[in-house]
């Protein structure tokens, strides 16, 4: 099969939904000619124009609040939020507006809108170009919330993210834009809500999202070496998670740790965490670990940058502690 | 300027819209204060004109975005009593079902796209609304409703900044009621406040919002630029609120005096003043307009016993429409 990047694959997701649906724009700074600072949405202007390619001024809540009335009104906007940081500043229009409104309304008004943006540490960003925040939404009812982990999630997602009547966000891991996968040239969706078991396993769970997968996959590999067997899980949304399958897993395993690239306290790791002990309690053998970024600000130098995400060295070694009960 | 509304008919629904908002906004005082409504309401009475001036220049499609003090909006944009008494009172057959309530009525069969309880919150929803118009060919217009208060607010300026970029068939209605909340405009707002729309290049215009006529004429020939493309709009409407920030705010002399609040409701009243142009220029009676009032005060109090009576959502309601299905 053919192998594409991460960012090729956001693009061809766009593209094939644009030429399906003339309602659907994209709008955010600098997506026209400059397709990005990540060159993701590279091409598209030239083949849908700047009717539909909509750049803005740097006024992210202006934008999009203009995104959920267009959503409210016959559009389905496509909202490029350049820096997953830059959540912090359309909070209003996006949980108190896009996220409320089908609820205020009764069910009369729905926001079909997606709002892509990104995550992702060791970059050398600092602190407000490198954050993961995907629990700060995955919070608000009414939103759902999208983590791709591979070229070909991100086409999968973004497909059905670009066809729900809700409004979406997805977070990319910006440090996978070059990470090329297998992606099928003919269509396919990944439908919300359903985990993928990336690597079987009968002795631990590790549940991992987005740029966390990979590490997980190598802890994974380095486990199987010494006859652990790991069980791999992306959820692939957070917001609908699915639920089932990491309960499942966890009931054969008996032990489990959450990696995620979020902060740590009150974090995703914790939500799902929580749930395996109030659903898997008696089938645990060891505490379920969770193991996100570090609750510290992210700092630029490199020396101190690395020691705030979790690393697959890190997730082994936390491994071999829960089966030899040593936490 | 061409009077399109010089005919008794479309004066005649002007005075009633305005009629129809003050019985609305006092049968909904009265709910408070006899404890029968749960939380609080904003009252518009004071600032009719606005409401129905510039929703009568409107269609049906086109729309509308609402503010906090949004009930005369909504009346004016076509809502019905009943299913506006029951979005207040939390009951099931509500706009929206009684999940909204006071501040979030949405009526989108009127294009009223909601009223909104973050200040400025909707210029975004309001600017959207005329770019799907732009990009759709539908030829709306929506205008975006907001107090002098929201001029405090950043989102406004970011959307009127891409509406005159984009040109959109928009227009900003400032309703400078002279208080935002408890504090004086003056207050909370340096400079000129049109200059804040000519600023980016937006056509602006004041005029006096206790007269209905002229902001009815005004609007309706920016309505009909707008759909030309020459869009947007900036309207500064003077007026002012009779009662407080909201019904609870009743001792209010700490911020504004009752002798200036006499004088508004004396000499201002957009309802007298205007039933006086009615019948100075025989186009009504007093007995006429006085029995269109009665008329209309008997379909409020109906339809507030009508929601008193209506029944809660079932509880089964309360996880639903969290998503729109697929």
């Amino acid at each position: 099969m053919r192998e594409i990047t991460f960012g090729a694959a956001v693009n061809e997701a766009i593209a094939e939904e644009m030429r399906l649906d003339e309602r659907i724009i994209v709008l955010g700074e600098d997506v026209a000619e400059a397709g990005t600072p990540f060159k993701v949405l590279s091409g598209l202007v030239e083949e849908f124009g700047t009717q539909r390619i909509i750049d803005t001024p740097i006024s992210e809540p202006g934008f999009t609040g203009i995104a959920v009335g267009a959503a409210m009104t016959g559009l389905r906007p496509i909202v490029d939020l350049m820096f997953g940081d830059f959540l912090f500043l359309i909070m209003d229009q996006l949980c108190n507006q896009a996220a409320k409104t089908h609820y205020m309304s009764g069910g009369k008004l729905n926001v079909p809108m997606v709002l892509r943006t990104n995550m992702g540490a060791t970059r050398r960003s600092a602190a407000q170009h490198s954050q993961s925040l995907h629990a700060l939404v995955a919070h608000i009812p009414g939103l759902k919330v999208a983590m791709p982990s591979s070229a070909y999630e991100a086409k999968g997602l973004m497909k059905t993210a670009i066809r729900d009547n809700n409004p979406v966000v997805i977070f990319e891991d910006k440090l996978m834009y070059n990470d090329k996968a297998e992606v099928p040239e003919e269509e396919y969706l990944i439908n919300f809500g359903e985990a993928e078991i990336l690597h079987t396993g009968s002795d631990i769970t590790l549940v991992a999202t987005s740029s966390m997968v990979q590490q997980a996959e190598i802890a994974a590999k380095t486990l199987a070496k010494q006859n652990i067997s790991a069980e791999v899980i992306d959820p692939r949304t957070i917001s609908p998670l699915d639920e089932t399958t990491i309960i499942n897993s966890v009931k054969k395993t008996s032990h489990a740790i959450v990696i995620d690239e979020g902060h740590q306290n009150y974090g995703i790791t914790a939500e799902i965490a929580a749930r395996i002990s109030e659903k898997a309690f008696y089938y645990l053998d060891a505490p379920v670990q969770r193991f996100g970024a570090m609750d510290v600000p992210v700092p630029f130098s490199p020396a101190l940058e690395d020691l705030t995400v979790p690393t697959a060295q890190q997730i082994h070694e936390r491994a071999i502690s829960v089966l030899e009960g040593k936490i | 300027m061409t009077d399109k509304k010089d005919n008794r008919e479309s004066y005649l629904q002007m005075f009633k819209q305005m009629v129809r908002i003050r019985a609305f906004e006092e049968q909904a005082n009265q709910l408070y204060l006899s404890a029968k409504m749960p939380g609080l309401t904003h009252m518009y009475v004071g600032q009719e004109a606005v409401a129905v001036g510039i929703c009568e220049a409107l269609t049906p499609n086109d729309k509308i975005t609402s503010t906090h003090r949004g009930h005369g909006h909504c009346v004016a944009k076509g809502a019905d009593f009943k299913q506006m008494f029951c979005e207040l009172l939390g009951k099931e057959e509500g706009y929206c079902r009684g999940k909204g309530g006071s501040m979030h009525i949405a009526d989108q069969a009127n294009g009223n796209l909601g009223a909104n309880a973050i200040v400025g919150g909707s210029a975004g929803i309001a600017t959207g609304a005329a770019l799907s118009a732009k990009q759709l060919g539908s030829n709306e217009v929506s205008v975006c409703f907001f107090g002098d208060g929201a001029l405090g607010q950043g989102l406004l300026y970011e959307t009127m900044n891409m509406a005159a970029l984009w040109k959109l068939p928009v227009i900003y209605a400032c309703e400078n009621n002279l208080y935002g909340e408890y504090t004086k405009v003056e207050e909370m707002a340096a400079g000129d406040l049109m200059a804040r729309a000519t600023g980016f290049g937006i056509e602006s215009f004041e005029v006096d919002g206790q007269d209905v006529l002229a902001v009815n004429n005004l609007t309706q020939e920016l309505v009909e630029r707008a759909r030309k493309g020459h869009g947007p709009f900036f309207i500064l409407l003077n007026t002012y609120r009779y009662y407080g920030h909201h019904v609870g705010d009743i001792n209010r002399e700490y911020y504004r005096s009752k002798e200036e609040e006499m004088l508004w409701r004396k000499e201002r009243d957009p309802i007298t003043n205007f039933t006086q142009l009615l019948v100075e220029k025989k186009i009504s009676t007093p007995e006429e307009l006085k029995s269109i009032e009665r008329e209309i005060e008997t379909e409020a109090e109906e339809a507030v016993h009508y929601a008193l009576d209506a029944a809660w959502p079932d509880a089964s309601e309360v996880d639903m429409h969290v998503f729109a299905s697929n």
